[in-house]
């Protein structure tokens, strides 16, 4: 109990404080974790919807393997993201292996399978004669498809919370991908990680409560959005 | 004759190795509403999506004014002439105002005129106090509404519907059928409506074609396919529950009498004697009265003894199956029913006129 009294006032005193270290691990783990966000986003609303929308031939295989990337250990992907970074990989001549570029790509690999697989399945669930309804109220087939995801928006922006809930709080991969370097690649994951193997509770639960804030505040606005588009 | 609006040739859809639709020739005249009928699986639905351009078929062509479509650009710019409403109200997650809005936004109509004619539209259809609410608040009806305002607000040059009053109860069916039968009056929108109820054909059609196994078995006027099907499926398909098989036995100044099973039937016909017929009588045609009374108070020509077999009450009418030599099946009301005490095993006579029966000679 006391570890715990210790840690909210040792969160609390950290923030108030303004720790410049707490606070570039923060912004740290904030930004990578939504610009894997995005750029899954972005890939993945497109795939999800193309797959959603056509059929073709291997098309339920690949559903099963987005179904089975939903659920890839992080660490798993570390591994191959790690392998394909390595000097000597098929990627390491960009040289950024431990560094947040490839922390980055890591989790845009943990979370694209979530936001695709999440786009696929809302598309999925709109009643086939809506694209029809939206067809014949005269749109072109671009202007379909953007009034489809707007239709699908609230599952939609569940896709977003899910992805990003899934690599905020992801550890393996940013240990594997990052190194957990003081100053370039760690972030509060892996730095509670360390924390806690170093017996240093009370900065390990500091940290822990300043990621479920961060978690909060980004599903909050999330969730204000995803109620507030829809009209009483 | 006027030109087609839409003309459809040789249209054809095959789905896996079924083919469902093979239409050779198919207009839609300009200011009708034309009612496409036929049973569950004919192809109304599947015709009329081709129609539209929502759907493309395996084969065929459609032409437009006398001009083929040809193109992906020219569908467009078609399907933007069109409107269509389907079973479902098929509504988007915004306000009723939106929803009607939206295709006139994506036809390029400014804000201000689409929000007039959407206004103008949802109060045509008693709905104008619904605008700003969502439209997943809407009842059945209210949501029809809005999916026929939405239509209409577009200015159709043609207007497709798909059984667009199926889904809804009985009363608010009724309300929504009149209040479109005067709107269709009104604006004089050439429409293409596909249903399997015969009232609403019959309320709403200037012309019925009759679709059976994606083949286009008879177009006309209603009361010529009603009361003069050209073929058995038809006439079942219309009402005649009665569709009997026979060989005309003579013929006198316009009077073919047709023998049915041993009995002798008498028919407004000028077909000759020797004919294969199949002899249509719609069961309401078929009236029943006590063995004693018939002789002396009906007008019909054709008066068969019989013993009632089945009564099966369908609302306020009831069905009656008559043993006459071969089964023939009456509508009578409820109040005629109770009056006469009817029972089955019960003798009784059932009455027709000659003019009631239409005869199809067999090819």
């Amino acid at each position: 109990m006391d570890l715990i009294v210790e840690g909210i006032i040792q969160a609390f005193v950290l923030l108030v404080h303004g720790d410049p270290e707490v606070m570039r691990v923060a912004a740290l783990s904030l930004g990578i974790s939504l610009a894997a966000t995005v750029i899954s986003l972005f890939i993945g609303v497109t795939l999800g919807t193309a797959i959603g929308l056509t059929r073709f031939y291997g098309r339920r295989f690949l559903v099963s393997l987005i179904n089975t990337g939903m659920g890839a250990p992080p660490v798993v992907v570390g591994l191959i993201v790690t392998i394909m970074l390595w000097r000597n990989g098929p990627l390491g001549v960009l040289h950024i292996l431990y560094t947040p570029y490839a922390m980055v790509i890591a989790q845009c690999v943990i979370s694209l399978p979530i936001i695709t697989g999440f786009t696929m399945a809302s598309i999925q669930q709109v009643n086939p004669k809506l694209r029809l309804q939206i067809l014949a109220l005269g749109a072109s087939h671009g202007q379909l498809l953007w009034l489809l995801l707007r239709e699908t928006r609230l599952p939609l922006l569940s896709a977003v919370m899910a992805g990003f809930g899934a690599i905020i709080s992801e550890v393996g991969a940013s240990m594997m991908v990052g190194g957990n370097i003081t100053g370039q690649t760690r972030v509060l994951t892996t730095a509670i990680v360390m924390e806690t193997g170093k017996g240093d509770f009370g900065l390990a639960f500091a940290l822990s409560l300043i990621l479920m804030a961060l978690v909060y505040l980004v599903n909050l606005v999330l969730t204000l959005i995803q109620q507030r588009s829809r009209p009483r | 004759m006027n030109q087609a609006v839409l003309e459809a040739r040789q249209l054809s859809m095959v789905l896996g190795e079924r083919q469902v639709l093979q239409i050779p020739s198919f207009q839609v005249l300009p200011g009708e509403t034309l009612v496409i009928m036929g049973p569950n699986g004919s192809g109304k639905t599947t015709l009329l999506l081709c129609l539209a351009l929502l759907l493309k078929p395996t084969a065929g062509s459609l032409a437009y004014h006398g001009t083929t479509v040809k193109d992906a650009a020219a569908e467009l710019q078609l399907r933007r002439r069109f409107a269509v409403v389907f079973q479902e109200p098929l509504l988007l997650d915004t306000t009723v105002l939106k929803n009607v809005t939206m295709g006139l936004h994506l036809r390029g109509i400014d804000s201000q005129e689409a929000k007039q004619r959407a206004m103008e539209w949802l109060g045509r259809f008693g709905i104008a106090a619904l605008a700003e609410q969502s439209a997943r608040t809407l009842s059945g009806g209210e949501a029809q509404r809005a999916s026929l305002a939405r239509a209409l607000a577009l200015q159709p040059e043609v207007l497709f519907m798909d059984e667009p009053f199926a889904n809804l109860d009985a009363p608010t069916r009724q309300a929504l059928i009149e209040d479109f039968e005067r709107i269709l009056r009104e604006t004089k929108v050439t429409t293409v409506m596909v249903t399997h109820d015969r009232n609403e054909a019959l309320t709403l059609a200037n012309r019925v074609a009759v679709l059976i196994e994606g083949n286009l078995r008879q177009i006309g006027l209603p009361h010529e396919v009603f009361a003069s099907p050209t073929d058995e499926g038809v006439a079942g398909f219309v009402g005649v529950e009665n569709v009997l098989p026979g060989v005309v036995s003579a013929q006198s100044k316009g009077i073919a009498t047709v023998t049915v099973e041993n009995q002798k039937i008498d028919a407004v016909s000028e077909l000759p004697a020797g004919s294969r017929v199949t002899v249509c009588l719609h069961p309401e045609d078929v009236t029943l009265a006590q063995p004693a009374v018939e002789a002396t108070t009906s007008s019909a020509r054709n008066h068969l003894t019989g013993t009632v077999i089945k009564v099966f009450p369908i609302g306020s009418q009831v069905r009656i199956t008559i043993d006459c030599g071969f089964p023939l099946i009456a509508l009578i009301t409820r109040r005629s029913f109770e009056e006469m005490g009817l029972v089955t095993g019960q003798n009784i006579v059932a009455s027709f006129k000659a003019s009631s029966i239409y005869l199809i000679p067999h090819r």
